[in-house]
C-alpha cells in the first residue's frame, strides 16, 4: 500500500514539476512578447535599472574587492611553491573574468535584487494592485514585469564587469602593494595571457545568460506566489534557491561549451 | 526620486559598466596590442608548426612585430601554411628566416623572425623562404636516444680497442 | 461627454441567468440583474455570499459558467484582448482595500490612468488630476505618499482614480467597510454626486444598509447563492421574506443560521481529539 502511494506521489511530483516548467516557459514567452515597452517607454526600464543595478553596486563592488584580495593571497601562496608568483596577475584576471565575476555576481544578484523583485511583485499581487491595473485596461505584464526583466538583464553584465575590475585591482593591491610582486610582471603576464574574445567576451555572455535566468525566476516566483505573507516568504526563498542553482548549472554548461578545445 | 535624477544615476551606472569593460579589455587583456594599426600580410610554410596557435606573436629580436592570423594545410605539399599580419612599419629583407620558438621552457610557441641581408624587402603577400619547424619533444628524445645508441655502438665495435672490464 | 446611442433604455450592464464559481465549485446560480445609465444599484448580502465574485464577472476577470454577461451591449464571454481593453476603459473600479500603487504618491496614483490611456500635456494633466482630487476633497493632499494617508483618505484617492477617465460604469467593492461615520457620510454622498455629475451607472457592493439605502435607486439582495430579493429600498423595507427580514433587521439567527453546520470531517476530528485524552 505504501509503495503504491509513494509511486503515485512521485508521479504526481514529476507531473507538477514538468507542468511547472511549461508554465515557466509560457511566462518567458509572454514577457518577450510584451517587451515592446522598452522602446515605447524607455523611462520605465531606466527606472528599473536604477533600482536593480545602482542599488546593488555597493555590495557587488565590496564583494569584488574582497574576492580580489583573497585571490591575490591564495594565488600567491600556491604559485610561490612553483616559483611562478609573477603569474599572479594572470591567475587573478582569468579566475575573475572567466568564472568568479559572472557567477558570484549572479549569486549575489539573486539574493539581493532577485528577492526584492519577487517580494515587490508578490506584495503588489497581494494588495490587488495588479488586478487594479488589469481592470484599468493596463496590461501588468507589459507595464510592471517587462521593464523589470530588461532592467535586470541590462544591469547584470555591468555589475559583473565592475566585479571583475574591482577584483583585479584588489588582487593588485594585495600582490604588488602588500606582498611585493613586480607590478610590471603582474600586468604584462596578465595582458599576454587574457584574450579579449575568449575570456572577457565569454564572461560577458555568461553574465547576460545569468541575468536572464535570475531575473526571469525572480519575476516568475512573484507572479505565481500566493498573495499571503507566507506565500511571499516562500516565493522569495524559492527565488534564491532556484536562481542560484540555475546559475551554477548554466555555468557548467556554458563553461563546457565555451572553453573546451 | 524625480525622473531626471534617476536618469542621471542610471547614466552613471551604465558609464561605470563601460569603463569596467574597457579596463578589462585594454588593461587586462591583449586588445591594446595593435589589432587596429595598419598591417600587411606575409606567409610561411613549415613542416611542423608544433603548438603554434592563431594570434601567437611574431617577434624579431624579442620585439613583437606581428601576429599569426591563420593556419592551414597545403594539400599538395602537406606543409603547414601560416599567414602573418605584420605591422606596417616593420619591413624585412627577402631572405629573412622564420623559426618556431618556445617562450621559456614549456611556454607558448611563437614565430621568431631573423632579418636577412637582401637589399629588397618582402612585399605584401610575400612568402618567407627560409623556415625552421617547431621542435617536437618526441623527435628530440628519439634523436637523443639514437645518438646515444650510435655512440655506444662505436665504443664496442672497433676490434682491439675493447676495454678491460674495470672492477 | 458624447452620449452613445445604445438601446433606448440605456442598459449598461446585464446579467441573465448567470452561474459563477471557481473550478468545479459554483458559488452563484441563476443571477439576473440590470444596471441602467444614471442609476445607483446596490448589491447586498452577508459575508461570503459571492458579491466580489459578481464584481469579477462584471469586469471580465472571470467567465460565467452559465448564462450571459452583457457589458455595454457586448457579450463578455466573447470579448477578449483588445476588445476587453476597450470595454475596461469605459469602466472604473474601486477595490476593497483601495489597491493604490504604493510606490507612487497620491497625485501619481490618480494620474496613472491618464498617463496610460490619454495623451495630455503636463499642464493639462496637472489641472485634470487636481480637479478630480478636489471633487473628493483631497486637492491639497496630492503630494502625500500612500503610506502617509489614512484609510478613509486612501479610499477617496482610489475613488478619484476610478473616475478620472469619466467612465460610464463605476463598480464599488465595499466602499463603506471600516470607515468612521464622517467618512461614511462623505463616501456615500460622493458616490451619488459623481453618478449624477458624470451621468454614469454605479454598482455598489456592500452590506451597509443605512448608507446604501440612502443613495441607491435599486437594491439586489444576494444570499445562499441566488438573488433573494430585489426592488427599490422602500419595497425591500416592507418585504415579508424571512431572509430579507433577517438581513435588514440584523437578526443573529434565521434563514442564515448562527451555528456553523456540522460535517463528517468535524466529527472525525472531534473523535481524534477526545481519543488523545
Amino acid at each position: 500500500m505504501s509503495v503504491n502511494t509513494s509511486l503515485a506521489s512521485i508521479g504526481r511530483v514529476i507531473r507538477i514539476r514538468v507542468s511547472g516548467l511549461g508554465t515557466f516557459t509560457r511566462f518567458f514567452w509572454l514577457l518577450l512578447q510584451r517587451s515592446g515597452i522598452v522602446f515605447s517607454r524607455p523611462r520605465l526600464v531606466s527606472q528599473q535599472i536604477h533600482f536593480i543595478g545602482n542599488y546593488s553596486l555597493l555590495i557587488i563592488a565590496v564583494s569584488g574587492l574582497f574576492v580580489g584580495f583573497v585571490l591575490g593571497l591564495q594565488g600567491y601562496y600556491t604559485l610561490n611553491r612553483y616559483g611562478s608568483e609573477e603569474a599572479l596577475g594572470l591567475l587573478v584576471a582569468l579566475s575573475l573574468t572567466r568564472e568568479l565575476g559572472p557567477v558570484v555576481t549572479a549569486l549575489l544578484f539573486a539574493g539581493r535584487a532577485g528577492t526584492s523583485l519577487t517580494a515587490e511583485i508578490g506584495l503588489m499581487k497581494a494588495g490587488e494592485q495588479l488586478a487594479a491595473m488589469e481592470v484599468m485596461a493596463v496590461d501588468p505584464v507589459r507595464r510592471v514585469l517587462a521593464p523589470r526583466f530588461w532592467g535586470g538583464v541590462i544591469a547584470m553584465p555591468i555589475l559583473a564587469a565592475v566585479f571583475s575590475m574591482v577584483g583585479i585591482l584588489g588582487g593588485w593591491v594585495v600582490g604588488v602593494l602588500m606582498i611585493g610582486i613586480d607590478t610590471g610582471a603582474f600586468w604584462s603576464q596578465m595582458q599576454s595571457g587574457v584574450d579579449v574574445w575568449k575570456d572577457i567576451m565569454n564572461g560577458v555572455i555568461k553574465s547576460l545568460v545569468f541575468g536572464v535566468a535570475v531575473t526571469l525566476i525572480a519575476l516568475y516566483e512573484g507572479w505565481q506566489c500566493r498573495p499571503t505573507p507566507e506565500g511571499v516568504a516562500r516565493a522569495t526563498t524559492r527565488t534564491v534557491v532556484a536562481g542560484s542553482l540555475a546559475v551554477l548549472g548554466l555555468d557548467f554548461l556554458l563553461t563546457a561549451l565555451m572553453f573546451s578545445n | 526620486m524625480s525622473t531626471e535624477k534617476t536618469d542621471w544615476w542610471v547614466g552613471l551606472f551604465v558609464l561605470l559598466g563601460g569603463v569596467a569593460l574597457a579596463f578589462l579589455a585594454l588593461r587586462a587583456a591583449n586588445l591594446s596590442s595593435f589589432s587596429f594599426s595598419p598591417s600587411y600580410t606575409l606567409s610561411a610554410k613549415f613542416d611542423n608548426i608544433g603548438g603554434l596557435k592563431v594570434r601567437a606573436p611574431v617577434k624579431s629580436a624579442g620585439v613583437v612585430v606581428g601576429r599569426v592570423s591563420s593556419i592551414s594545410l597545403d594539400t599538395k605539399t602537406y606543409q603547414a601554411v601560416v599567414r602573418i599580419d605584420m605591422e606596417k612599419g616593420f619591413l624585412f629583407p627577402l631572405d629573412s628566416s622564420a623559426k618556431i620558438l618556445t617562450s621559456g621552457l614549456l611556454g607558448e610557441q611563437y614565430i621568431g623572425l631573423e632579418a636577412g641581408g637582401d637589399e629588397k624587402n618582402l612585399p605584401d603577400n610575400g612568402m618567407i623562404q627560409y623556415t625552421q619547424s617547431a621542435i617536437v619533444l618526441e623527435s628530440l628524445i628519439s634523436q637523443f636516444l639514437f645518438n646515444t645508441a650510435e655512440k655506444q655502438g662505436s665504443k664496442t665495435t672497433p676490434p682491439g680497442a675493447s676495454d678491460k672490464p674495470q672492477n | 461627454m458624447p452620449s452613445l446611442s445604445t438601446a433606448p433604455d440605456d442598459l449598461v450592464l446585464r446579467l441573465s441567468g448567470v452561474a459563477l464559481g471557481y473550478g468545479d465549485v459554483s458559488i452563484l446560480r441563476d443571477i439576473s440583474l440590470d444596471v441602467r445609465r444614471g442609476q445607483v444599484v446596490a448589491l447586498m448580502g452577508s459575508s461570503g455570499s459571492g458579491k466580489t465574485t459578481l464584481l469579477r464577472a462584471a469586469t471580465g476577470q472571470i467567465k460565467a459558467q452559465a448564462g450571459c454577461v452583457t457589458l455595454f451591449d457586448q457579450d463578455l464571454s466573447k470579448a477578449s484582448g483588445p476588445a476587453l481593453q476597450t470595454l475596461r476603459q469605459k469602466m472604473g473600479v474601486l477595490f476593497q482595500q483601495g489597491a493604490l500603487f504604493t510606490d507612487l504618491n497620491v497625485f501619481e496614483n490618480v494620474a496613472f490612468p491618464l498617463r496610460e490611456h490619454a495623451k495630455l500635456s503636463p499642464s493639462e494633466l496637472l489641472m485634470r488630476v487636481l480637479d478630480t482630487l478636489e471633487a473628493v476633497g483631497l486637492r491639497a493632499a496630492a503630494h502625500l505618499r500612500v503610506s502617509e494617508i489614512s484609510g478613509g483618505m486612501a479610499r477617496r484617492v482610489a475613488l478619484a482614480r476610478a473616475v478620472i477617465l469619466e467612465p460610464e460604469l463605476v463598480l464599488y467593492d465595499e466602499p463603506f467597510a471600516g470607515l468612521d461615520p464622517i467618512s461614511l457620510g462623505i463616501t456615500a454622498r460622493l458616490i451619488r454626486k459623481l453618478s449624477d455629475r458624470l451621468g454614469c451607472a454605479s454598482v455598489v457592493i456592500t452590506h451597509d444598509i443605512t448608507e446604501s439605502f440612502a443613495i441607491a435607486d435599486h437594491v439586489y439582495l444576494v444570499g445562499q447563492g441566488v438573488i433573494k430579493a430585489h426592488g427599490t429600498p422602500k419595497t425591500l423595507g416592507i418585504s415579508t421574506d424571512p431572509y430579507v427580514q433577517q438581513f435588514l433587521k440584523g437578526q443573529p439567527d434565521g434563514p442564515v443560521p448562527f451555528d456553523y453546520p456540522s460535517t463528517p470531517k468535524f466529527e472525525a476530528w472531534l473523535v481524534n481529539q477526545e481519543a488523545k485524552r
